[in-house]
């Protein structure tokens, strides 16, 4: 049995936007093979975390690891199609639903076979959604759905997931939960997702990450959630921050 | 046309003035600012052009051509503050242009290698130029900044800054060079081209008018495509960074 390592290490991770300190001295680990939810108020730095992860970004200071390299060793687009990442404001080129579910093929000069199309479609709980039919004329859950479809195409191995059910109703979230832990469990993808949901961080996580105003204020096995150390997530959990 | 008649011609300057007095539409110092203004620049183009037709000095239609550029460059470039080193992009742009046009004018023997020719065409071609830069540029920065997303998921999912940014690059050279083309569907019809007009009331024949009219109306299709093309190509790439991140504050927005 060999020990999994790290799938992203983050080491005293700092970066600014526009005089605006958004990352502060971020230190942790997220373990290969495990899904782990980050939790914490919005403006937290959550999703900005995410878009260093993807490579959108690069941090002032520190370094981050993917799978103990330094993220700068990488070509920015093998990165890219390793770490997927689906945003929670699920944006469309404009156009068909095929198109933009096989955008991370067509980039690389490829195409995207009719029956995986209606497969990914099916996986995501879009079957009976029309491949020709145009983005802007699907609701918001459906557009996230494809979203989520679409960050697969890529078969990452990390697998960056902002709040992509916060617009879907309880049975699709039930879905989407489903199919995530699957991929997780079948081909072992290294899941980390943002959620506002505590009781979905609870769930479905195995480890858990705390994010307050850029820090990472707390770390650990889900459960944690229930009984946390710290005072700020202490009232967090309680919901008395937003 | 004597310098009697211009001044008798000033009347179509008094009657504004006069308007604007009466009506206190505040406009009188402008005009008067204005007109003093086309006044001498022009004088000074007119005895400058007349000195350099003269002289048949290849010198000096370099130099008339290099002042060309430096002045639309002048005007062109704060529409592309956003983009690094745009100075030097739309040098490059309006030279590139110039030299194709007169390459094919002077040698394929389509006009006459003298100032008479090489300076009014080049003055029509760069002007051009300039004005496309500037349409280019307004649209292409506004889609940048409003598609910014479209451009970080293209990015997120492992393409290039090219293919990130092509649909908004080639809606920008469409729009920048579409009035170029539309205009011209419809010219003749409602007014004459200014250059025609003043050729036939100088006395050319009204063919011949339009047969050089054509000819430039042809060389600016060339002028308008090429400058948004060679423009935009030269400035998507300053727009990112070697790690193949959007750079620079001027595309970063709030959430
Ligand atoms: N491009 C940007 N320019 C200015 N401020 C930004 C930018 N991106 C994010 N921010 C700010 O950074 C902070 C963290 O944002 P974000 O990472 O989206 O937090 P979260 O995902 O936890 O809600 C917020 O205060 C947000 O307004
Ligand atoms: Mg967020």
């Amino acid at each position: 049995m060999t020990v999994a390592g790290d799938a992203i290490r983050f080491e005293h991770v700092d970066y600014s936007t526009n005089g605006l300190h958004i990352l502060k001295n971020v230190t942790g680990a997220i373990s290969e093979g495990k899904i782990t939810t980050l939790v914490g108020p919005s403006g937290a730095g959550k999703t900005t975390l995410f878009k260093l992860c993807n490579g959108l970004q690069s941090p002032d200071s520190g370094e981050i690891f993917i799978k103990d390299k330094p993220i700068g060793s990488y070509e920015p687009v093998e990165l890219r199609r390793n770490v997927g990442m689906a945003l929670q404001k699920a944006t469309m080129i404009s156009g068909s639903v095929r198109k933009n579910l096989e955008l991370p093929l067509t980039l690389q000069g490829k195409e995207l076979a009719e029956d995986s199309a209606r497969e990914l479609l099916k996986m995501v709980g879009l079957d009976k959604t029309d491949l020709q039919k145009k983005t802007k004329d699907l609701s918001g859950g459906q557009q996230q759905k494809l979203s989520i479809a679409r960050t697969l195409v890529n078969q990452p191995d990390i697998l960056l997931l902002d709040e992509i059910t916060s617009s879907l109703d309880s049975v699709s979230r039930q879905d989407i939960e489903e199919l995530i832990v699957n991929m997780n469990e079948q081909y072992g993808t290294t899941i980390v997702w943002i959620t506002h949901n505590l009781q979905q961080a609870l769930s479905i996580g195995d480890d858990t990450w705390v994010m307050m105003d850029g820090e990472v204020v707390e770390t650990g096995e889900s459960s944690f959630l229930r009984n946390p150390q710290n005072d700020r997530v202490k009232q967090f959990v309680r919901g008395e921050i937003e | 046309m004597s310098f009697l008649t211009l001044s008798i011609s000033l009347l179509f300057v008094i009657i504004p003035l006069v308007l604007s007095k009466t009506l206190n539409l505040g406009l009188e110092k402008d005009t008067i600012i204005a007109s003093v203004r086309s006044i001498i620049q022009l004088l000074v183009v007119g005895y400058v052009l007349q000195f350099v037709f003269n002289s048949e000095n290849i010198i000096y239609i370099i130099l008339m051509v290099l002042l060309m550029i430096a002045a639309a460059t002048q005007n062109a470039h704060r529409k592309g503050a956003a983009i690094k080193g745009i100075i030097w992009k739309l040098i490059v742009t309006f030279t590139f242009v110039e030299v194709l046009t007169q390459t094919i004018l002077l040698g394929l023997n389509i006009t006459p290698a003298t100032a008479q020719y090489i300076i009014p065409i080049s003055g029509m071609v760069v002007g051009n130029s300039m004005v496309l830069s500037i349409l280019f540029l307004n649209r292409f920065t506004s889609e940048i900044e409003t598609h910014q997303d479209e451009t970080e998921l293209i990015l997120s999912l492992g393409g290039t800054p090219k293919q990130a940014i092509h649909t908004q690059l080639i809606a920008s050279i469409q729009a920048s060079t579409i009035p170029t083309i539309e205009s011209q569907k419809t010219i003749g019809l409602v007014q004459l081209p200014g250059m025609m007009s003043g050729q036939i009331i100088a006395g050319a024949d009204p063919v011949q008018a339009v047969l050089f009219q054509l000819l430039v109306l042809f060389l600016l299709l060339t002028t308008a495509v090429v400058t948004s093309i060679m423009l935009g190509y030269l400035s998507y790439p300053t727009l990112f960074n070697q790690r193949m991140q959007l750079a620079g504050s001027a595309v970063e927005r709030d959430e």
